[in-house]
């Protein structure tokens, strides 16, 4: 067991190493640039491959190429870079590509606020490729989480042969705190095909609506990996309506189908709360502080923190909105989660949004004093 | 069926989709031989981009990558470092290369990366209808270009040459044989080999901008358009517009591989 | 190239009713004016080239500029 000070960035990368990554390609940008750094460092020494590309797109598409390569793959950016990289991540959805894309959200829109904090990306995470696919959205709050999540997102995008985003923000990204890392991590490993290339068929469902492992180049599968809509042997069908149908509803039925196991929040203090803050990411902590000090004033408060944001945990949510009469949403953003809590509470218990701009993260007195506030 | 096709092409999606006619037939028939000949079908790793040059990978029974439109050299290089005994190819239009690709070109030709990357260029976007692209000669009427085309059209050898590709050749669709010798050339050489190839279109270019759908006169056309080397040297520059030079134009060995450089550079034990 | 080589002859040209377009490039590409047109329609309908006159030197021109993989050129006694 190591015990390292390092920041949310840092912890990502040494993450992706535990892991098993082994081929990063990224673009230098603001606040995610550490993460690319610390892989061109650490990356060597695993002999891994690691690339400064020419720009974003080229970044995600190499680790695409790489991912049929063989290889554990990521990439991490911020808003600008995720808005080049979405046809990128829609590609990989579509072919059942595993790959991990971190971004280290900040203000936007546009070049927005490079320096500082946002959780403004947190719908496009999940719909900012055109057409019908899923994307698993990890979100962590502090650096340990940062590099715990990241190990899971690898294995996760192994189990489900998808991408998987790692949704952070800057001031996860930049803010040293002590992170122990194990000696082993649990990796899931990348297995090939359980059939023999002859019998294999690469894109039909094996048990639970998932792909029976993966294979890479060159291992003699001679498999046609195709972005356009295919049918289980990867041979186009854009003209054929119902296989075209079946080829989507399958990829996205994978990840939705698995919703409640994906399901990853903790909570504190929810059993009899009469208010329950709903927080993740940064806004996290202080949301944390402000429960206990309303306990602290009598108020009884709890916290619910999400550590997956897609496919939404409708289920915890659900349980919430039974067992409280008010619920708040502090989030970094003009209020996006809000409704989504708001579309699962249908009504049974109040919703307010309790939104933050500006690049700071929400004060613990800021949401302590939003319990009172009528919206 | 012909005895390559029967090896090497994935039976279920025959016939081509390729229009009567078209150069990317003709391109796909000799790369088969090309593969047979050097024996490399093991180690093919395949990628096609966007267009109808795009499909072609998709004909045979390797592995292969049906990517994105412009991107698919940035894969190529994802597959390419992952185990740099692949042989990678790439196949690509004029538009899907140096249209939307063309960040991507100069970067992997800058680096010197050992792809092999076919660009068929049809003068045109052909799937798409027929839009005017990069290369569309000038004056050429298009969809896009009903007046005219405005835009000089690339000199794509000549850009693969100025941003490191240290293997450049031309020829065209009228030229099989010695389009079989480039391709192999192109395959072995260490290096960013570039491979234009000037294809007929029938149904778009063809139609659009020569005039004629009859795939015949069109390859008649690339023939008397095409200069050779030799012949190029004592053509004085007047005589030159509207032809182009083929033949193997840059072959420079000796310069770094990339992925050679990025396995070669791991840091050793005692370095870290 | 020696003097003594032997002249090639082509034993039978097959042309793939199944996958020929009709596009004749094979009429256009041939130095010996093997191929000219037939009545004959290709599976998919298009009228199909023929190779009905005499003179091929195994050249392998037209199979290898065939877009449809369609010619195959057996040579006699290769």
């Amino acid at each position: 067991m190591e015990t390292l000070v390092i920041h949310g960035n840092e912890a990502c990368a040494r993450g992706a190493i535990a892991a098993g990554c082994r081929f990063f390609a990224g673009y230098p940008i603001t606040p995610a640039s550490e993460i690319t750094e610390v892989m061109s460092r650490l990356l060597p020494r695993t002999r891994g491959v690691f690339l400064q590309m020419e720009d974003e797109i080229a970044s995600i598409c190499a680790i695409l190429g790489a991912a049929w390569g063989g290889a554990k793959t990521c990439t991490a950016t911020s808003g600008p870079g995720f808005t080049l990289m979405q046809e990128g991540i829609g590609w990989a959805a579509e072919t059942d590509t595993p790959v991990v894309v971190i971004d280290v959200m900040r203000g936007g829109p546009a070049t927005g606020q490079p320096t500082s904090s946002s959780q403004q990306d947190v719908m496009q995470a999940k719909y900012g490729s055109h057409g019908d696919y899923e994307v698993i959205v990890l979100v962590p709050s502090s650096a340990q989480e940062a590099f715990d999540l990241t190990v899971k997102a690898f294995n996760l995008a192994e189990v489900y042969r998808n991408p998987v985003i790692l949704l952070t923000d800057e001031i996860v990204g930049h803010t040293r705190e002590k992170v122990r890392i194990p000696e082993k991590v649990e990796v899931v490993e990348r297995r090939k095909p359980a059939s023999n290339p002859a019998d294999y068929v690469p894109f039909r469902s094996a048990a639970k609506g998932l792909l029976e492992g993966m294979p890479a180049f060159n291992q003699g599968y001679g498999i046609l990996v195709d972005g356009q809509l295919h049918d289980e042997f990867g041979g186009r069908a854009g003209h054929k309506p119902e296989v075209s149908a079946a080829m989507v509803e399958r990829i996205c039925r994978k990840i939705t189908d698995h919703a409640d196991e994906l399901m990853d929040v903790e909570e504190w203090m929810l059993e009899d709360a009469e208010i329950a803050f709903i927080a993740f990411g940064s806004p996290a902590r202080p949301a944390l502080r402000a429960a206990k000090d309303a306990r602290n004033l009598g108020v009884k408060a709890g916290l619910l923190k999400l550590r997956i944001l897609w496919p939404f945990p409708d289920r915890v949510i659900d349980r919430v909105a039974m067992q409280t009469r008010r619920i708040i949403v502090p989030e970094m953003n003009m209020g996006k989660v809000f409704r989504e809590v708001k579309r699962v509470v249908a009504g049974r218990a109040e919703v307010f949004s309790l939104p933050k701009l500006g690049g700071e993260v929400h004060t613990p007195t800021e949401i302590l004093r939003s319990m009172s506030n009528d919206q | 069926m012909h005895p390559l096709a029967d090896k090497y092409i994935r039976k279920r999606t025959l016939p081509l989709i390729f229009c009567p006619g078209c150069g990317d037939g003709t391109v796909l028939n000799v790369f088969l031989r090309a593969v047979d000949d050097l024996g490399i079908f093991k180690d093919l790793a395949l990628v096609g981009g966007i267009g109808c040059s795009g499909w072609l990978p998709t004909y045979l029974q390797s592995d292969v990558l049906h990517v994105l439109h412009g991107r698919a050299i940035p894969f190529a290089c994802g597959l390419k470092l992952t185990d740099p005994r692949r042989k990678v190819v790439v196949f690509t239009g004029d538009g899907d290369c140096v249209g939307i690709g063309g960040n991507h070109f100069i970067h992997a030709a800058r680096r010197n990366i050992d792809l092999t990357v076919i660009m068929i260029n049809n003068g045109i976007y052909g799937m798409t209808g027929g839009q005017v692209a990069p290369t569309t000669p000038l004056q050429g009427r298009t969809q896009t270009s009903p007046y005219g085309n405005l835009e000089p059209p690339f000199d794509v050898c000549e850009l693969a040459r100025a941003a490191g590709a240290t293997y450049v050749s031309r020829w065209t669709a009228a030229h099989p044989v010695q389009l079989l010798k480039t391709i192999k050339e192109g395959i072995e050489h260490q290096g960013f080999a570039f491979i234009e190839v000037m294809a007929q279109c029938p149904t778009q270019a063809g139609r659009y901008i020569e005039g004629t759908s009859n795939a015949g006169e069109l390859l008649s056309l690339l023939k008397k358009r095409a200069v050779s080397l030799e012949k190029a040297k004592e053509t004085p520059p007047e005589e030159m517009t509207g032809k182009f030079v083929v033949g193997k134009l840059h072959h420079l060995t000796g310069k770094r591989e990339f992925s050679q450089a990025i396995y070669d550079s791991f840091p050793q034990e005692k370095d870290r | 190239m020696t003097a003594s080589r032997k002249k090639k002859t082509a034993k039978e040209i097959i042309i793939d009713d199944q996958f020929c377009k009709g596009c004749n490039l094979c009429i256009e590409v041939c130095p010996r004016k093997v191929f000219g047109r037939s009545n004959k329609r290709s599976h998919a309908g298009y009228p199909m080239p023929q190779a009905a006159n005499p003179g091929c030197s195994v050249c392998f021109l037209c199979e290898m500029t065939c877009p449809d993989l369609a010619i195959t050129v057996v040579e006699e006694n290769p």
